[in-house]
């Protein structure tokens, strides 16, 4: 980088996470005197708190996937429908385009977000100097996509609300459910944690050497 | 003017910019500003906007569904309370949150800043309420809901007769709405306006 660049913090300056304003940086616990907003130099603690949310989301997403999310009832049988399974469905039916938007929803999405924010990570720890504005693309597509996943929760509360008793079927959500409502609320909040400017510093510091 | 890139926090020296016109970092191409026309009167017309598709959509059913003489509707509000009567207390309270509280939230704080805004006046903590909004937007998902719409009605075509209501129509006006809202509303111009009538 050439000698013109300089960042807010190299100018002892602290952006406010919520409208912007520059102040001068003079330790925590200050507060923007645009907004009130907490000012911090980097958001605090966002690695730990970043994983710590990321590896919750990890383990829900196991039950997610492997447990069914609803459970129709039809004449006396039982079925038990996972997500896959739920792709597979439409697949079977000819409907292409709506299995590839649910595979992309909720199989795509969450797998590739928790993959993607864990690389994230690795590459602030291992202070990375590799492509940093390519990894923050990944970061605004992390942030970008994330709500997407909440498409099947939808879709769930639609069908056991419409499917009741007094048909010839009746849906209900199965064990699996809240574990994929909690996989897409967790990653969400890891990517909000996620501090992309914690990239550019460790290319500055490599500048710097 | 100077501003820090929030997301690679580079100092930009942001020229003042044509209407429409949008300011990228030079180093990560964050978008740092934009200036979208009328910010605020248009803004508030597309949340005047809102307010009453929102209405409309949480008033109706936006699906009905069964054999003739057994039909059963459904509106968004309708199908949390049976989530919630079904043993589902976490997804209920979830899909309330995303589907229907932030929503309106996001149309009621909206209300709340850009209507003195656009007199020119001053309420109470217009800036908590704003910081608040920029809180509230991200679990907002109207559009996520309309596609799940979209899924349930192919899904449950095959089985029994499927009327979409009028619900349903206005759901995906919300959609267009609320995504039109947050591309003419520029948090740092209303930042600006708030700072002058303070």
């Amino acid at each position: 980088m050439s000698a013109s660049i300089l960042t807010a913090k190299d100018a002892g300056l602290a952006a406010c996470h919520d409208c912007g304003t520059l102040v001068p940086f003079e330790g925590d616990h200050q507060h923007c005197p645009q907004c009130h907003a907490a000012v911090h130099l980097r958001r605090p603690d966002s690695i730990a708190r970043s994983w710590a949310l990321l590896i919750a989301a990890a383990i829900c997403y196991v039950p997610a996937n492997v447990l069914a999310v609803t459970i129709t009832d039809a004449l006396g049988k039982s079925q038990a429908d996972t997500i896959m399974s739920g792709v597979m469905y439409f697949l079977h039916h000819g409907d292409w385009p709506l299995a590839l938007v649910i595979f992309t929803a909720s199989v795509a999405v969450p797998m590739s977000k928790i993959a993607m924010l864990m690389y994230l990570l690795i590459s602030v720890q291992r202070r990375s100097v590799w492509r940093p504005v390519d990894r923050t693309r990944i970061y605004r597509i992390v942030e970008l996509i994330g709500r997407w996943s909440m498409l099947d929760m939808f879709v769930v509360t639609i069908l056991v609300a419409l499917v009741q008793l007094g048909f010839f079927a009746s849906i209900h959500a199965g064990p699996g459910a809240p574990y994929f409502a909690a996989v897409v609320v967790l990653t969400m909040l890891a990517a909000q944690q996620f501090d992309p400017r914690l990239m550019w510093d460790a290319v500055e510091a490599k500048d710097d050497r | 003017m100077l501003a820090a890139c929030h997301e690679c926090d580079l100092l930009n020296q942001v020229p003042a910019l044509e209407s429409g016109a949008s300011a990228h970092c030079i180093r990560c191409h964050a978008v740092l500003y934009r200036n979208p026309p009328n910010c605020i009167e248009n803004g508030l017309a597309l949340t005047l906007s809102s307010l009453f598709l929102y209405i409309v959509a949480n008033s109706f059913a936006f699906l009905k569904f069964g054999t003739p003489g057994n039909m059963r509707t459904t509106s968004l509000v309708t199908g949390i309370e049976t989530m919630w009567q079904e043993g589902e207390p976490l997804l209920a309270a979830l899909i309330a949150t995303v589907g229907v509280i932030m929503p309106g939230l996001m149309i009621v704080l909206s209300l709340y800043v850009l209507l003195p805004l656009y007199l020119g006046r001053r309420v109470p903590d217009m800036i908590g309420v704003f910081r608040a909004l920029l809180h509230v937007r991200e679990w907002a998902m109207v559009e996520v809901f309309v596609v799940g719409i979209l899924v349930a009605y192919v899904k449950l075509a095959a089985m029994a007769d499927l009327v979409p209501g009028v619900s349903a129509y206005a759901f995906a006006l919300l959609m267009i709405t609320q995504a039109w809202t947050l591309s003419a509303v520029e948090p740092r111009i209303v930042w600006r306006r708030l700072k002058a009538v303070a």
